[in-house]
């Protein structure tokens, strides 16, 4: 089941805790990976951890002109383009009547405007393939909001909206669009939360508990696989009953 | 011309399934070819790659027709 084999896999912001693990999730479930971020030594040591079948694609979302590079590096790299994994993002924390218009154009152009991109990208060889999956990574935040994310939320919110408004487009095609929200996992970012914090958030956690990136991962391998091709528009929640929406 | 026209029908009767004779050059793909409209986007992609060309987004707006399409392919090719 959930079998990946003969497919190849763009997975942005691999570098990062989650992002590395959806990406040794879907090459362990037998796909091409083409791995990309900002930092290239991180990239590299996961290509070299996976083997064979990892491919080192470097961009920086916040360049459109690295962005609209991005997959076709990607192609060319691995042979097709089946799978897009938006995973990348980034966070500008700050109340909002201290936010600057930098901080919430930043957010957006990486989180909302490069996944716009990447997805428009993507669609020519899926289109062709009659088959594609793109999966954007958004937050539970983007549902909830959170006091302090005021542009990270609006851009996970948005992404949401425009996943369900191209999943409506391209079903037909035998494409996909669904997004993965994960409530608090155990990341780099949520590893500098003080233990004040931690103790306050596991409160409103039915689970009890943080995920774990493995977590998030395997609802990513889940909506890539051919048995989730009915499946499109939808926001899969991982957060261990945090929100339930 | 001819060429064009040929393989721009073959393109059109591949790609929406339909009866040759009713691709005659005045038959509008969404009206008459029963296409919707990614269908459109789709058609034109097919013929960026058959004849190796680019079709700019607003000229690809103004493609409506069998003949439409036969018209630009010939004078970018």
């Amino acid at each position: 089941m959930f079998d990946l084999t003969g497919k190849c896999a763009l997975v942005t912001g691999a570098s990062g805790g989650i992002g590395a693990e959806i990406a040794r999730a879907l090459h362990a479930g037998g796909a091409v990976v083409a791995l990309s971020g900002t930092r290239v030594e991180p990239l590299e040591a996961l290509a070299a951890e996976l083997g064979e079948g990892a491919h080192v694609c470097p961009a920086n979302l916040s360049d459109p002109e690295s962005v609209e590079a991005l997959p076709k590096a990607a192609l060319a790299a691995m042979g097709g383009l089946d799978i897009l994994v938006n995973n990348a993002g980034i966070t500008r924390d700050q109340l909002m009547m201290r936010m600057s218009d930098e901080d919430w154009q930043s957010v957006i152009d990486v989180n909302l405007t490069a996944a716009f991109r990447l997805m428009r990208g993507v669609m020519r060889p899926m289109m062709k393939a009659r088959w594609g999956r793109i999966i954007n990574i958004t937050s539970i935040v983007g549902q909830t909001g959170n006091p302090g994310q005021v542009n990270y939320a609006a851009a996970k919110a948005g992404l949401v909206g425009a996943s369900k408004s191209l999943a409506q487009e391209v079903a037909s095609r035998g494409v996909t669009v669904n997004c993965v929200a994960p409530g608090f996992i155990q990341t780099a970012m949520t590893d500098k939360l003080s233990d004040d914090q931690k103790t306050a958030l596991m409160g409103n956690i039915p689970a009890g508990r943080m995920g774990t990136p493995e977590e998030i991962a395997a609802a990513v391998r889940y909506l890539a696989s051919p048995e989730a091709g009915y499946v499109t528009g939808a926001v899969l929640h991982v957060n261990g009953g945090m929100a339930m929406v | 011309m001819s060429d064009i026209a040929d393989r721009v029908k073959k393109i059109v009767v591949e790609h929406l399934g339909v009866e040759e004779d009713k691709v005659t050059e005045s038959a509008s793909f969404i009206d008459d070819l029963g296409a919707d409209s990614l269908d459109t986007v789709e058609l034109v992609m097919a013929f960026e790659e058959e004849f190796g060309i680019e079709i700019p987004d607003d000229a690809a707006e103004n493609i409506q027709t069998v003949g439409d399409a036969v018209k630009f392919i010939s004078e970018a090719a």
